[in-house]
């Protein structure tokens, strides 16, 4: 038999724990043990990013990972980036620009465009297709998902302004 | 469209102006559980006491099968089933052909497991059974084949050459030859004052959807229910109650999400026998996902043609004949859709142009690769490489504007429809129904602001610019029928059942809007549901860009007839939803297939040094007779556009002369990124809506494609004008421009330093 260890892993805010063998990928942990089948396989050699989660907030390919292997960090898959019912803003562009047709390699487009607007909260064109350059997509032709993740960041540095415009003090010489 | 009705349909579907729902750019209703991981692909579908399936395949391309021992295999603690054609009494039952029976073709039937003999590398030997994947891949290792390899044909010559066989007991390699034309291309150019030959290659390729292959069976004594089902449930239903020797009621096929079809996932394979025959032996569900090596040497490949191509023109330009000799390797069996790209090859070679003679061989041969299937615009794509290409060759011969040698030659409005003869033997008579060829090419040419664009090999920092023009027409609506069903429910609501599949495509937005016109309510009104067998009395799937065209126009009809009932209802008195359900049944039958037209131009620069192309401008023209949602048809058209330009520059299954696959994983299989393709433009006309079916749509999934590797090979071409390149091969992959380059130089061929 192969050798088999309780592996405990933090998923989304909860505590997964189960007993698997040492070989168990994260992507099969997070979809057999976890039940959190948003994440998908592509290729399981690292190369079309579908099943891009984040670890500890950067975007890591799960297929490339064994679960043994991470067990002190805090997992996010597709299913921790919104409560239950609602969406991010991110996801919202990602349908206002018609950025999916089949939706498979969204999760993991989700996951590594969310990491890079954390990142880089203004990025420019070329510095999103370099972000999202590990994550095939074979229906939108990615403009649409660029246009997407370039939308979402231009909306949430607009919120940003007016936030600061209501929070700024009316006279001059207040705030260092 | 008050033109004298030369169609002979008459003007029974004057096409409906757009309601409020349909040509409105509406978000689509399935997005919501894709963004949050909820859709349920085929890998997502889980049942109690499931186990997994692995399949053993063939790692030589040609070989006698002396013996396979699976004893240690069945002992490894977890395994359930190990099974070879031995135990599988049923593995002589060939796959049929679904479409495009050409001559000869059913000689060559793949079985469902190899018995005697392997004949590509991939092909299905044994089938494993475990209660994880994991161990049912350790299984796999644990099998012993013994073969004895036989000689491997791996090139169509070599096929054609027939030194040796890849089906010894057929006594050839050639699966069919037939001639096609129209009018006297022999007299045509005879009498031409200047003719050109060449001779190109298309590269094999295929569609590799983001989700692999896959099925979960599950067999319980009476009824077979296989999930995972896509693109032609019904027809793949029939076959696999026929291969069970059951009744098609005990067979359900069940549509999940699916990740991407593009004309290779849904047929039906060896598996979808292998993996329901390992449920009943079992009775447990059995799950098969296939990986991603697996994927790329077992799930039907395309595109591999070669054409001798020979244009006669007269001095100015006008085309006085086209004639050929195109051939298709198409692996080692022919499956379901094997004879459909090189029939649809042959009958696109004349494409838009006023071609009246033309003349072609066409001849498909069997090699021991990975059999083919169709691709998004099969065989168009390859026949508008080759006669694009050849346009602007014979167009740098005589000194003549490709723009204007296409003007002169495209067939014009009045002269629609315009009959094109029986270029397919499976097929009758044909006509391209309407169209605007002129406007689509004068547009598209507008859209990229042609005239201002540096090409001709204009040097700009180091850089070559050229612009390529191709243009096309494609045909849509396949599948002679479609079922729709419609319900109106007591709370209000409508359940929409159709015939049609879906891999993404967004038809349950477009059906809710069709039918949301018709019954005046709006879009969250609607249930929409497709590509199950429990749906609708039978179904023709999705293929050759039929959802809307064929299925859509049988829901339109199917709300207008249920909109007549409410209607009814109402003048009786009755206010708000039915006291009962109301439902209607409809089969709409189609008056044959319609025909999108368009152009693509390419702008690219060239570094002749590295031979790095760069695409800096790209606009996809399609006339699409009437648009349903703006923002999902851009999509088709920017996607299919995309995967076009990443196939001419990226995309290869290359093999070695033993027939080993050489590109079996995404290291090697090269699919465009994000970094590696341009912001494609895409201009979507609506000016010759379709008089064949109610909605006056053509076609909108694949003409995105069709164009792609005409349009660079000439904007390459022409940005390498002084290097005089004849750009007879796809891929322009780094590695043939470089040789194309280096081969210029040294025939003396290139431009001189300086310029």
């Amino acid at each position: 038999m192969n050798p088999t260890r309780e592996i405990t892993l933090r998923v989304n805010g909860n505590t997964v724990r189960a007993v698997c063998e040492t070989r168990i990928t994260l992507l099969d942990f997070l979809r057999d043990q976890a039940g959190l089948t948003g994440t998908h396989a592509g290729c399981e050699h690292g190369v079309c990013g579908a099943c891009t989660v984040q670890l500890d907030g950067e975007s890591v390919r799960s297929c490339l990972l064994f679960a043994a292997q991470v067990s002190t960090g805090e997992i996010t898959t597709v299913e921790g980036l919104a409560p239950a019912g609602s969406l991010t803003d991110l996801q919202r562009a990602f349908r206002r620009h018609h950025a999916l047709q089949c939706g498979f390699c969204t999760p993991g487009m989700l996951m590594t465009a969310d990491a890079l607007l954390r990142e880089s909260p203004n990025p420019d064109e070329a510095a999103v297709r370099a972000a999202l350059s590990g994550n095939l997509c074979r229906c939108t032709g990615y403009q649409p998902i660029i246009e997407a993740v370039l939308d979402c960041a231009e909306s949430r540095a607009e919120a940003t302004l007016r936030a600061d415009q209501r929070h700024a003090p009316t006279t001059s010489g207040g705030a260092a | 469209m008050n033109a004298p009705d030369r169609t002979g349909l008459g003007n029974a579907f004057e096409a409906t102006a757009s309601g409020t729902l349909t040509g409105a750019p509406i978000e689509r209703v399935e997005d919501e559980r894709f963004l949050t991981g909820a859709g349920c692909f085929t890998d997502d579908v889980r049942f109690e006491g499931m186990v997994h399936a692995a399949i053993l395949r063939s790692s030589h391309a040609h070989a006698r099968i002396r013996g396979i021992d699976c004893s240690a295999a069945r002992a490894l603690p977890g395994v359930l089933l190990v099974a070879t054609a031995a135990e599988i009494g049923h593995a002589h039952k060939p796959i049929p052909i679904r479409l495009a029976p050409l001559p000869g073709l059913d000689r060559f039937l793949q079985p469902t497991i190899a018995a005697d003999e392997v004949r590509y590398v991939g092909e299905p030997v044994a089938i494993v059974v475990a209660t994880s994947r994991y161990i049912a891949e350790d299984a796999l290792d644990l099998i012993e084949t013994d073969y004895e390899e036989l000689p491997a044909v791996t090139g169509i010559e070599q096929s054609i050459a027939g030194a040796a066989l890849v089906h010894a007991s057929v006594g050839t390699n050639v699966a069919t030859q037939y001639p096609v034309g129209r009018g006297d291309a022999e007299q045509a150019f005879a009498s031409a004052p200047y003719t050109r030959r060449e001779r190109f290659r298309c590269h094999r390729h295929t569609g590799a959807p983001m989700e692999t292959r896959g099925l979960v069976a599950e067999w319980n004594g009476s009824l077979m229910r296989v999930w995972g089902a896509t693109k032609v449930p019904f027809f793949n239903r029939g076959l696999l109650a026929s291969m069970f020797d059951l009744p098609e009621t005990a067979v359900d096929m069940i549509e999940t999400d699916i990740g991407g079809g593009f004309g290779i996932r849904g047929e039906f394979y060896p598996e979808d026998f292998l993996v329901p025959w390992a449920s009943m032996q079992l009775g447990r569900p059995v799950k098969w996902i296939e990986d991603r090596r697996e994927h790329l040497m077992a799930a039907n490949h395309a595109r591999e043609t070669e054409c001798e191509l020979e244009i006669a023109m007269d001095h100015d330009g006008t085309i006085r004949g086209l004639r050929g000799r195109a051939m298709a390797d198409l692996g080692a069996y022919v499956r379901t859709g094997g004879g459909v790209a090189i029939s649809r090859l042959a009958q696109y070679l004349p494409g838009p142009y006023r071609i009246t003679d033309f003349a072609c061989e066409v001849m498909a041969v069997i090699t021991n690769k990975t059999p083919v299937g169709t691709f998004r615009g099969p065989g168009r794509y390859e026949a508008n490489f080759f006669r694009e290409r050849l346009l602007d060759l014979a167009c740098a011969d005589l000194g003549l504007d490709p723009v204007a040698v296409r003007e002169k030659n495209l067939i014009a409005k009045h002269e629609m429809p315009w009959p094109i003869g029986r270029l397919v033997p499976t097929e009758g008579e044909g006509a391209y129904d309407v169209g605007d060829f002129h406007s689509g090419l004068h547009k598209a040419l507008a859209a990229i602001g042609y005239e201002r664009l540096p090409r001709g090999g204009t040097r700009i920092d180091g850089w070559l610019h050229g612009v390529g023009v191709a243009c096309f027409v494609e045909s849509s609506g396949g599948g002679k029928s479609e079922n729709a069903r419609i319900i109106a429910r007591t709370d209000g609501s409508f359940d929409i059942y159709s015939g049609v599949s879906t891999m993404g495509q967004g038809h349950e937005t477009v059906f809710a809007q069709i039918a949301g016109d018709e019954l005046g309510v709006p879009l969250d009104a609607f249930r929409v549901h497709h590509g199950s067998t429990a749906h609708v009395d039978y179904g023709w799937g999705t293929f050759h860009s039929r959802a809307i065209v064929v299925g859509g126009s049988a829901v339109k009809l199917a709300a207008a007839q249920l909109r007549e009932q409410l209607d009814a209802l109402a003048a009786t008195g009755h206010v708000g939803a039915p006291a009962e359900d109301i439902e209607v049944k409809l089969r709409y039958d189609t008056r044959g297939p319609t025909y999108s037209y368009g152009t693509h131009v390419a702008h690219v620069a060239v570094d002749p040094e590295t031979a790095r192309v760069k695409v800096l401008a790209y606009v996809a023209l399609e006339d699409v007779g009437r648009v349903m949602n703006p923002l999902l048809a851009h999509g088709q058209a920017v996607g299919g556009a995309v995967q076009g330009i990443g196939a001419t520059f990226l995309d290869e299954l290359r093999y070695d002369e033993a027939g080993q696959l050489l590109s079996g994983s995404y290291a090697d299989y090269l699919m465009a990124t994000s970094t590696e393709v341009p912001a494609v433009q895409a201009v979507l006309l609506e000016e010759s809506p379709s008089p064949s079916n109610p909605l006056g749509a053509k076609g909108a999934g694949e003409g995105g494609i069709v164009a792609t590797g005409g349009a660079l090979a000439n904007a390459v071409g022409d940005a390498l004008a002084g290097y005089r390149l004849p750009l007879t091969t796809l891929p322009l992959s780094l590695d043939n421009l470089a040789r194309a380059l280096r081969q210029a130089r040294a025939a003396g061929n290139a431009p001189q330093a300086g310029h």
